[in-house]
């Protein structure tokens, strides 16, 4: 009689789950990631890598992934402190590239808006041109841009993110009016992917982790890396050995819904501390090149202030911000 | 080689218990909705809509395709036993099932359309299977140029091809492109017609606006005209199994069916009524017995049920592959791809090959699940009609208001879902379609991005569209479904005499 008793009791939970509306629950045992950006990119990369290791290292049993990109990831952040608000489950992943767009679009909505939890990972910039390209280095690309500024065409990630902020200092660098940049925005991966490597647009620029698998089936040509010195393992030169003095790094983080309270957000801190020491996710940042930045709490809320300031400062000077 | 690899990973996923859960759900879910008349898949699937927006992307879609395919048997349940086609596409299929049951052939007929829509709808998948990898290389092909012009043909086909009016379909085309620009512009991050109202920064969800539409719209207009109908119901009778004489009458239909209904549904435009009409008007000038036409004759049942199955096919097929919307349930299965951040597109196989094959795969499990299904099940199916109107219109509107609801529990989605559903209401009185609107409104913002990235590309120069050569065949594609019908009619016009001989 018990089997058939839990059948029925299966049946009905089956039911149940499809026509009920989710309730809350009160652990961290469900955990809803937004990732405000397109699949494939960068910060898609970062929710799918939080996904594996929080459920290969048994820390959070039900995870689900949404993606909601455009503008900075702003339309995503919208989205998450309109329908998150005192969610305890709930996280969306960010970054200097959201703090940028914020700054340049002046959007309504900032991370004011929601509780900071921690910074992740840390990720160089690469450009590249498609594999048929006749750009053959930085200083051919450079040589074009200086010939006429408009005919490169920049394909990257959002408007006032990192990857603008690039390829405007490159231009910089090389004597050009920066606001004469060509930079067409992409909500990040597969798209702006397909743009570069269909020659739509004259080169790419965008976190290393995002170009990887098309540097490496050989459809995409890398021509410099945004670090200070050549990242251990890859074999391209650094924007400063080729004679443009620029280095620039993206950092990734997460932040929690706005209104929770102390004993939540703990909770929260907790699983995400565990998360960024299991060995699942250690190993998900050697994979992916990705340099381990962990901060978390108050420090992290300062941070992100202290960055406000410093990419609002680059940005206006480079014409980008008012 | 590959593909067949693909297929496999495909079947795989498909295969899962969960998955397979939830095609059955599906298929079951589909009949149910296509035997009610009056209710069509694309309300089935809004309705489904916010119910599963905590299920994997892969699961709902599964599901949704079977509502699909389901629907489009369950139609023809009850174009042949109640002679009221749910949808346009089952017309044909009514004038000659309709006959066969009232001749006390019910079941001949409704096997004959069971397994003619199982082998068109086989064919059909086997042709999308070997299409899909060709679109995967046209894929980087696509810049913002081709994708603005997939849209705009998208737009085209949809609003001034599909209903009655040009006119009315681009009303509620633009109608749908204003909601879509709604909320944070995605280039530049501006807010546009929020009205500083916070909710409305992330745009109206486009899961409310189809809910609204369909479901409410509907409910409300059903609830106003609709209460006076009267069913004439034809009773099963005799053997529900095909002779030997059926057999040898319908496999040729099968296949002529098929063959006219997959290209019509992958042609913008094409629709499924055309070729269910075609193929009508084929089988009655082939067959050998043209005095039964009329009177009940199987190949007018066994040719348009097969037609209809395969556009249906053909319609799918070109939303996975250009993201082209060219009916009004594709135009709702758009809508679950948006709700899971999916982008419909040469991309897509490239990103979610899983969803995809796994999509396809069990296109082939549910068309074996539904033959399974229907046969021996007609009686129960049938029963359904006898739900009181009132009370399923009544739980229509229940249950869209409880989805809307759980999608974030707020208040303001309720009064944008009936502010929405008045709208619908309106639509539909005075036979505005409302496919458009939900083409509009999501395809609307993402033509508006390519169209400023290519012109950004291109320096401002507007000849980008036509240089490409890609680009400009799509273009050549939209002036030709723009001018071609009037033409044609032209044509005829000029010439009644060969006509009527």
């Amino acid at each position: 009689m018990k089997t058939k008793y839990t059948t029925v009791y299966r049946t009905l939970l089956f039911v149940a789950g499809i026509l009920a509306v989710s309730l809350p629950a009160v652990a961290i045992d469900t955990l809803k990631i937004m990732v405000p950006a397109n699949a494939g990119g960068g910060w898609d990369q970062t929710g799918r890598a939080l996904e594996t290791a929080m459920k290969s290292g048994k820390i959070v049993q039900h995870i689900t992934i949404e993606n909601k990109g455009g503008a900075a990831g702003t339309i995503g952040l919208a989205q998450f402190v309109n329908n998150a608000k005192g969610n305890p489950n709930a996280i969306i992943v960010g970054g200097a590239v959201m703090v940028g767009g914020i700054i340049t679009n002046k959007s309504p909505v900032t991370l004011k808006d929601v509780t900071p939890i921690a910074r992740l990972t840390g990720e160089y910039d690469v450009i590249v041109v498609p594999a048929d390209s006749p750009i053959k280095t930085m200083k051919d690309l450079v040589a074009q841009l200086k010939k006429d500024p408009g005919s490169v065409a920049w394909g990257g990630g959002s408007k006032g993110g990192v990857d603008h902020i690039l390829a405007a200092l490159i231009a910089q660098d090389a004597g050009i009016d920066p606001s004469k940049v060509n930079y067409i925005a992409y909500a990040g991966g597969g798209e702006a992917i397909a743009a570069i490597v269909g020659g739509h647009v004259t080169a790419g620029v965008s976190g290393w982790g995002e170009f990887e698998g098309q540097i490496n089936a050989g459809k995409l040509r890398p021509l410099a890396v945004s670090s200070e010195k050549r990242i251990p393992g890859i074999n391209v030169p650094t924007l400063k050995e080729q004679g443009i003095n620029v280095e620039l790094a993206n950092w990734r983080g997460v932040f929690a819904a706005p209104g929770l309270s102390d004993a939540q957000r703990k909770e929260l801190l907790t699983t995400i501390e565990k998360t960024a020491k299991s060995k699942e996710w250690q190993e998900t940042l050697k994979q992916k090149n990705w340099i381990d930045l962990y901060l978390a709490g108050d420090d992290f809320g300062k941070y992100v202030v202290s960055e406000e300031a410093r990419l609002g400062k680059i940005l206006t000077s480079l014409g980008l911000a008012k | 080689m590959e593909t067949l690899a693909s297929l496999i990973s495909g079947f795989a996923i498909a295969l899962t218990l969960q998955n397979l859960g939830l095609g059955l759900l599906g298929v079951l879910l589909g009949t149910a909705v296509g035997v009610l008349p009056g209710i069509g898949p694309g309300l089935a699937i809004a309705l489904l809509l916010p119910a599963t927006s905590h299920f994997d992307a892969t699961g709902a879609l599964i599901m949704f395709a079977g509502v699909y395919y389901g629907a489009m048997y369950g139609g023809s349940t009850t174009s042949i036993l109640l002679n009221t086609p749910g949808e346009s596409a089952s017309i044909a299929t009514a004038i000659e099932g309709n006959m066969m049951a009232k001749n006390g052939r019910a079941g001949p007929a409704l096997a004959t359309s069971a397994i003619g829509s199982f082998v068109a709808g086989t064919i059909g998948i086997v042709l999308l299977t070997v299409m899909a990898p060709l679109v995967v290389d046209i894929a980087i092909k696509f810049g913002p140029a081709e994708y603005f012009a997939v849209m705009v043909l998208a737009f085209i086909t949809i609003s001034a091809l599909l209903g009655n009016s040009r006119v009315r379909g681009l009303v509620s085309l633009c109608l749908g492109i204003f909601v879509g620009l709604i909320g944070f512009d995605r280039q530049s991050g501006q807010a546009r017609f929020t009205f500083g109202i916070p909710q409305l920064f992330d745009g109206i969800d486009v899961v409310v606006v189809a809910v609204g539409l369909f479901a409410v719209g509907e409910a409300l207009y059903m609830a106003t005209y609709l209460n006076r109908v009267g069913d004439n119901l034809q009773k099963m009778k005799g053997s529900i199994w095909m002779s030997k004489q059926d057999w040898k009458r319908s496999w040729k239909p099968w296949l002529r069916g098929t063959a006219l209904g997959f290209p019509f549904g992958a042609l913008p435009a094409g629709g499924a009524e055309i070729p269910t009409f075609l193929s009508y008007a084929i089988e009655k000038k082939l067959s050998k017995h043209p005095e039964e036409f009329g009177k009940g004759a199987i190949e007018g049942v066994a040719g348009p049920e097969a037609a209809n199955n395969a556009s249906v096919t053909g319609s799918i097929t070109m939303l996975l592959t250009l993201g082209l919307p060219v009916s009004v349930t594709a135009a709702i299965v758009l809508v679950a791809f948006t709700q899971y951040g999916l982008q419909p597109g040469p991309l897509l196989f490239q990103n979610n090959p899983s969803l995809v094959w796994g999509l396809i795969a069990s296109m082939y499990i549910g068309n074996v699940l539904l033959l399974i299904l229907n046969l021996p099940l007609v009686g129960i199916w049938v029963k359904l009609l006898r739900i009181p109107r009132p009370l399923l219109y009544a739980g229509i509107l229940v249950f869209a208001t409880l989805g809307t609801y759980g999608i974030r529990n707020d208040w303001f989605d309720l009064l944008l879902l009936y502010i929405i559903g008045v709208v619908g209401f309106f639509m539909r009185r005075y036979d505005f379609p409302v496919a458009p609107t939900i083409v509009g409104m999501i395809l609307g913002p993402l033509a508006e991005q390519n169209l400023r990235r290519a012109l950004s590309i291109s320096r401002g120069d507007f000849s980008i569209f036509v240089t490409k050569p890609i680009c400009a065949t799509i273009l050549a594609i939209i002036i030709l479904v723009l001018i071609a019908p009037p033409l044609w009619r032209f044509i005829e016009s000029r010439r009644p005499a060969r006509r009527r001989k």
